[in-house]
């Protein structure tokens, strides 16, 4: 931003919810476009996920745990307990629990982005930018992976795909078929059309609204952060410019430690949801 | 504010983690928290085992000692009665000889007295003889009259 002529807050933030990608989306779905900022970020943060449960999981032993490995076991134990709470099949569960486990600490990481400095990683990739000989105004970059839909409907979508492998696993193909069309109302031939299209609903509803909870907060919580960067960034030696940074201040320090609180508790209820769902793909109805 | 091809990479990266997780992560941490579980659970035992061998130790002592002090009691109140027996037996002896010390000085005495008796007698009898020598002026013939005298002597 510091430019010779600053940007205006509308273009402030419109920069910084700019992808970095291959191409500007022609459509709402397009799926030849890539977003490379969030791509690298959740994969740099899933090696790290993977990295610290690998670290912990090298070292563990059923002697005296140390801090880290208690930390870690800790995690183990809570996400085991809901997974047995929620998912009563022993067989599914040497799945679906690592799988909790993962999501649980990936998307802890990737919410946890929001705590760094909205400007940090933007201005450093700026620097680098111009140095690799760009425009530095072209330099886009969004450092929260999951305040971009794609990548929590990939992550909702996936589980959907497993709700279905376990659908077909658990209950048969004929089963399933069955109770796509006999459930929920009951099973007369008159009510099958009604049932498959509540089913339907059901399965995009849950998907749909499993990825975008988890968009929406923390979309609305990185939107926030540059709000807030927006009253630092209007600094100047006047009373407003003063009042206005140490609002800034008092602000950012408020919304980060509330964030705390919600980026744990998305990745908490991602988890959740998808166990949920996993756990209902293994009801019989 | 779009799907992109973001989603089918990530959907790839989000089963290759689940996959790494399921693989290298979980069962070694799982197995970690069963083998502490368990551990702990011996433990327990083994502590409640060893509490209930200490009580049933302390019994055993306890009732070690209840028995060697009754044998003491037994032992003590056995060591009373005999030497309260041997002090009876000394006594009585002592009694027996002390009977014996007397009878045989009574004894003795009566023997003096006697002896001393028949002295005297014969005392008297050579007096009352001098005596009577004495009166008669004339010696009596102690073989003429010694019935006499014998008599004489008994009367006394």
């Amino acid at each position: 931003m510091a430019a010779e002529h600053g940007p205006t807050a509308g273009e402030y933030i419109i920069h910084h919810l700019t992808h970095l990608q291959n191409a500007k989306p022609k459509a709402v779905v397009d799926f030849s476009v890539f977003s490379f900022d969030s791509l690298f970020f959740s994969i740099v943060l899933g090696i790290v996920t993977c990295f610290l449960l690998w670290k912990a999981a090298r070292k563990a032993s059923s002697g005296v745990p140390g801090r880290f490995q208690a930390a870690v076991e800790l995690l183990v134990e809570m996400v085991d307990s809901q997974a047995k709470g929620i998912v009563h099949n022993a067989e599914s569960r040497k799945f679906v629990a690592p799988m909790a486990l993962t999501i649980f600490v990936w998307i802890f990481l990737l919410n946890a982005m929001d705590l760094l400095p909205v400007d940090l990683l933007p201005f450093l990739w700026e620097k680098i930018y111009a140095a690799a000989g760009h425009d530095p105004h072209h330099a886009y970059l969004r450092v929260v992976p999951t305040a971009d839909l794609s990548i929590t409907m990939g992550l909702s979508v996936s589980v959907l795909l497993i709700c279905l492998y376990y659908n077909v696993k658990i209950k048969g193909l004929g089963g399933w078929i069955h109770e796509l069309f006999t459930a929920p109302f009951g099973n007369h031939w008159a009510l099958y059309p009604f049932n498959f299209a509540m089913q339907m609903i059901e399965f995009i509803a849950k998907t749909v609204s499993h990825g975008m909870r988890l968009f929406g907060n923390m979309y609305a919580g990185e939107l926030i952060f540059l709000l807030i960067a927006l009253m630092g960034g209007a600094w100047s030696l006047s009373a407003t410019g003063i009042g206005l940074a140490i609002g800034h201040i008092i602000a950012g320090a408020v919304w980060s430690i509330f964030h705390i609180l919600i980026i744990t508790l998305q990745a908490f209820v991602f988890m959740m949801l998808a166990l949920v769902y996993l756990g209902q793909a293994h009801d019989h109805h | 504010m779009s799907i992109t091809g973001t989603l089918i990479v990530q959907m790839i990266v989000f089963l290759i983690l689940v996959g790494f997780t399921m693989k290298y992560v979980w069962p070694p941490i799982t197995a970690a928290l069963d083998e502490r579980a368990k551990k702990v659970a011996d433990g327990l035992a083994a502590a409640d085992k060893a509490k209930s061998e200490l009580s049933a130790a302390n019994q055993r002592v306890e009732a070690e000692l209840a028995k060697s002090r009754t044998e003491t009691a037994a032992r003590l109140a056995d060591a009373e009665r005999r030497a309260q027996a041997i002090i009876e037996e000394a006594k009585a002896r002592a009694t027996e000889e002390g009977n014996k010390i007397v009878a045989a000085a009574r004894a003795e005495a009566e023997q003096q007295t006697v002896k001393a008796r028949e002295a005297l007698r014969e005392q008297v009898a050579a007096l009352a003889v001098r005596g009577a020598e004495q009166i008669l002026r004339k010696e009596v013939n102690a073989g003429v009259h010694s019935e006499l005298l014998s008599r004489l002597k008994t009367e006394l």
